[in-house]
């Protein structure tokens, strides 16, 4: 498994230049390393995302770059591929200085990137894709000719097969990204950077991704893998280095770490690990807070987004709602959170009968004690220019304790504001500030203290934790438990299959608007899941 | 050192004062270059703009009649643009809400005392303000008809209203010049000149009335109304982002019928400084143009009360001013002082920001050990 990673007696600190057994020479330059860092540090305005960055990764191994939302990944990659230029510092790459001011540069010295939303143009082929920005000749077909030829090479070589007059728009997810790697390795790409790859892949296509990935090392490509995701690090990668608040903290070799060490680096203190299931199971007459029949959705374009959902969550349960991003949890959410409305069906929500003819407004839903923390927080659950006082009463900013004669009472709104800032730990604690400002794990316990303070009966959540760091995750689990144990009815959507599995009593897995599995909490085995998740499995 | 200065926060003296300063600056050398061009010594003619603006009573009172309009017209664009809707009816709506005093007046003025005429005539401005502004409302909330286009478009339909109307029907019987009877002097609003007489002021006579005050009492109202009131927090969330706005249980629909009709009432209460102040019968076209003033006058005002009242004065002083040095100086023509004022809202309002970043880093060289301080990316 660590076929090219240099073994150091100090027992793990890989690429620190000059501490390197191979290749190093006096100035600090690894000559025997594919790419290598050197003090870069990058400032935009007050702000320094990254500070003075050391890295030396070396040819032929799967490096690995984790780091919370927020510590300046993105950041070191958009320098490495000339979407920005560092304050400071520079890059080499095999061991000679390299500048790299656009993705021209950086495609010319070899670097590839795969990035976290694919860069495809839809209504093209593969081949279309692949050719696109790399063309020799002036006329199509003459490069067609010629990249056909290439690719069917690279493809035989690398052991990616993918079809290459195909339409992009029509292939899964997990061929467009093979398409994207045949990209860069097209333009010769020796050094292969993955932007959170598996964030849209179902495990068994990112078990693929992972074969995919061993080839080209094999191959003698480096490849360099961003990812929060600390169980790929562990399976896939030689070296991992962990970013924390902008600066490298660390360097591992993955087989001498841990989850745990990772994880407690990445947030610089120790972590506990939580059981969130329910002890005993519920009493079997306990009321039912959402009971759906027969929910259907068919969009403006005639799409079917939801197909004959039936479903339903007691009080004092969370059900876990899995699947790939776009198999019609969002469109259920919003239908029962009173946003949208559907084609057929009808469903109780707390009480209260709803159907196509008679849907309860999104007002009407917080009267019936009904309260919903939306996927999109930037889109729905926040106003970026409002300050953090006005946006912690949207959907509540009726309400009487807040009125005076027609007008808002802003110092009350503020108090109530601090003191939901105070219970949710959202920082810094300043009502004032700009709700933009506030990093995204804030901003989500912004919204989720405004949802559960007023003690709702039934809570619709989705992504509660999407973009936010491991502290922040940790607390919204803990109130969500909170909420459950006291009886709350949760509907929760989430494409972290690791996030369902640790809070979910019950787990459903949608796949294209319907129902195809369901599995106790206790019971959910990951791989079962997974099958599920890409309609593989046995039953369906 | 490479900074994104967009991100830089700069403290709101230097955003609210400073910056405009600097932006008028420019913009009046450059005033001063087409000045020099043929052959008018700029300084001269800032001296008789400056003076011609606030140089005297007489001025003063100009200046500030013309500055009434500027601010009913810019809140009205300002309330708009807070709901993310472009409302440029503003000349349309005034000029109907004129048609509303009139109307109410015509029937009235020698039935009621005056202390009833007024406040039914201020209603009448806005209510039929609102009235022309409302279906070009409706018809973006319910149709998806673009606000832009129908508000324009309701202009023109107001303009071609209106001349019937003067000519056919509200013309005073025997008369030349398309134009109501004068109203009974009970349904005056009271000159500003006469008002501080009652206090033993003796200043000179000009157009400036109390509609001034009615138009500071908007502002208050309006800054009330939008950030200190649920409908305003609702039009706010609707402007901007409708999606947030129905999650909160806003109906964006509302909100824009709701917010256009606001609008076009401030913008209708224009013709109280006009009609019920200064005429005192209804003439044609006596929206002018301050609708689309009233435009610039949002934007550099940053559709906020406090920019607009400072935006209206800047645009009164070049009105007067302007009027002053078109008469004093055979060489700058009308059209020349257009100029001026063009190229005032060119480097207020679209070339705002251009000067921004040198701000940044002159600030920046002042301010560097604090705000380097490295902060969480």
């Amino acid at each position: 498994m660590n076929s090219g990673s240099a073994a150091l007696a100090d027992g793990g600190i890989v690429g620190t230049p000059g501490k390197t057994g191979d290749g190093a020479t006096g100035d600090g330059i690894d000559a025997g390393s594919a790419l290598q860092l050197r003090g870069i540090t990058k400032r935009f305005g007050a702000v320094v995302a990254n500070r003075g960055i050391d890295l030396s990764v070396r040819r032929g191994t799967i490096h690995g770059i984790v780091g919370e939302n927020g510590a300046g990944k993105s950041t070191l990659m958009s320098i490495l591929y000339g979407f920005y230029q560092a304050d400071e510092g520079d890059v080499l790459i095999g061991g000679k200085p390299a500048d790299i001011r656009s993705s021209r540069d950086a495609i010319d010295v070899g670097i590839g990137m795969v990035h976290q939303h694919f860069m495809l143009v839809d209504t093209f082929s593969v081949l279309e894709n692949v050719m696109l920005g790399a063309e020799e000749h002036r006329l199509l077909a003459a490069n067609a000719a010629d990249a056909r030829r290439e690719l069917q090479r690279l493809e035989s070589e690398y052991g990616l097969s993918i079809e290459l007059d195909a339409l992009v728009g029509g292939l899964p997810v997990g061929e467009q990204q093979r398409t994207e790697i045949l990209k860069a390795l097209y333009r010769h790409a020796e050094i292969l950077i993955l932007d959170e790859p598996t964030g849209v892949l179902t495990p068994q296509e990112a078990d693929q991704l992972f074969r995919v990935l061993r080839t080209l090392r094999e191959r003698g490509v480096t490849v360099i893998l961003i990812t929060h995701k600390l169980r790929e690090i562990m399976d896939i990668t030689d070296t991992v280095s962990v970013l924390r608040l902008g600066e490298m903290v660390a360097h591992r070799t993955t087989a001498d770490t841990s989850m745990g060490e990772l994880a407690e680096l990445m947030v610089g203190r120790p972590l506990q690990s939580v059981n969130h299931l329910r002890g005993e199971d519920l009493p079997a007459d306990t009321s039912l807070g959402i009971d759906v029949r027969g929910l259907k959705l068919v969009d403006a374009d005639g799409a079917i987004r939801l197909a004959d959902v039936d479903l339903s969550v007691r009080r004092g349960e969370i059900l876990g709602v899995a699947g790939v991003a776009g198999n019609g949890q969002s469109e259920l959410l919003e239908v029962l959170a009173g946003i949208r409305k559907p084609s057929a069906g009808h469903f109780v929500i707390n009480g209260r009968e709803a159907s196509v003819e008679d849907l309860p407004d999104p007002s009407s839903m917080r009267e019936l004690r009904v309260h919903h923390v939306p996927e999109d927080r930037l889109k729905l659950g926040l106003i970026k220019s409002f300050s953090a006082a006005e946006s912690s009463v949207l959907g509540y900013h009726r309400a009487e304790r807040i009125r005076w004669r027609g007008l808002l009472r802003l110092s009350t709104i503020r108090r109530i504001c601090r003191d939901l800032m105070e219970r949710f730990d959202v920082r810094p604690g300043d009502p004032s500030l700009r709700s933009g400002s506030f990093s995204g794990g804030n901003q989500q316990k912004l919204i989720l203290a405004r949802e559960l303070d007023k003690r709702p009966e039934v809570l619709l959540v989705g992504q509660p934790t999407r973009g936010v760091d491991i502290g922040a995750i940790e607390l919204i689990h803990e109130k969500l438990v909170e909420m459950r144990d006291a009886g709350c009815a949760i509907l929760l959507v989430s494409v972290e299959l690791d996030e369902i599995m640790a809070l979910s009593d019950r787990i459903l897995v949608m796949y294209e608007g319907r129902i195809v599995g369901q599995v106790a909490g206790r019971d959910a085995d990951k791989t079962e899941l997974g099958l599920m998740m890409a309609n593989a499995h046995e039953s369906s | 050192m490479k900074i994104n200065t967009a991100s830089v926060p700069l403290p709101a003296w230097l955003e609210v004062v400073v910056i405009p300063i600097l932006n008028i600056a420019v913009a009046l050398f450059f005033a001063g270059l087409i000045m020099l061009a043929i052959g008018v010594d700029p300084i001269e003619a800032v001296g008789i703009m400056v003076r011609g603006a606030l140089g005297s009573d007489y001025a003063i009172g100009y200046t500030l009649y013309y500055t009434t309009n500027f601010i009913f017209t810019g809140l009205a664009v300002a309330v708009a643009f807070h709901a993310s809707l472009f409302n440029i009816g503003g000349e349309g709506q005034a000029y109907i809400g004129g048609l509303g005093v009139t109307l109410v007046f015509l029937l009235l003025d020698r039935w009621l005392p005056a202390v009833l005429l007024i406040p039914i005539g201020i209603g009448a401005a806005a209510l039929f303000g609102a009235a022309w502004a409302f279906i070009p409302g409706w018809l973006q909330a319910h149709r998806g008809s673009h606000i832009v286009i129908t508000t324009i478009m309701f202009n023109f339909i107001a303009a071609s209203l209106m001349v019937y109307l003067l000519v056919n029907v509200l013309i005073q019987p025997g008369q030349m010049s398309p134009e109501s009877r004068q109203f009974d002097e009970s349904a005056w609003l009271p000159f500003m000149h006469e008002f501080l007489g009652v206090f033993g002021l003796d200043v000179t006579r000009t157009p400036l009335n109390l509609s001034l005050l009615l138009a500071l009492v908007c502002c208050v109202g309006v800054w009330l109304y939008i950030w200190r009131t649920r409908w305003g927090y609702e039009l706010r969330t609707a402007g901007q982002s409708e999606a947030a706005a129905v999650y909160a249980g806003i109906r964006p629909k509302t909100v824009i019928v709701s917010a256009m009709c606001v609008s076009g009432a401030l913008a209708g209460l224009m013709a109280v400084n006009e009609i019920m102040g200064v005429h005192h019968r209804l003439i044609m076209n006596f929206t002018a143009g301050y609708g689309f003033t009233g435009i610039a006058v949002a934007l550099m005002g940053r559709n906020h009360p406090v920019g607009i009242v400072m935006a209206s004065l800047l645009f009164g002083v070049l009105y007067q001013g302007g009027a002053e040095l078109a008469f004093d100086v055979p060489l700058i023509t009308r059209e020349m002082v257009v100029a001026v004022q063009g190229l005032i809202i060119l480097f207020c309002g679209a070339l705002a920001l251009m000067l921004r970043p040198w701000v940044v880093k002159v600030w920046l060289l002042f301010k560097r050990p604090e705000s380097l301080e490295p902060a969480h990316a």
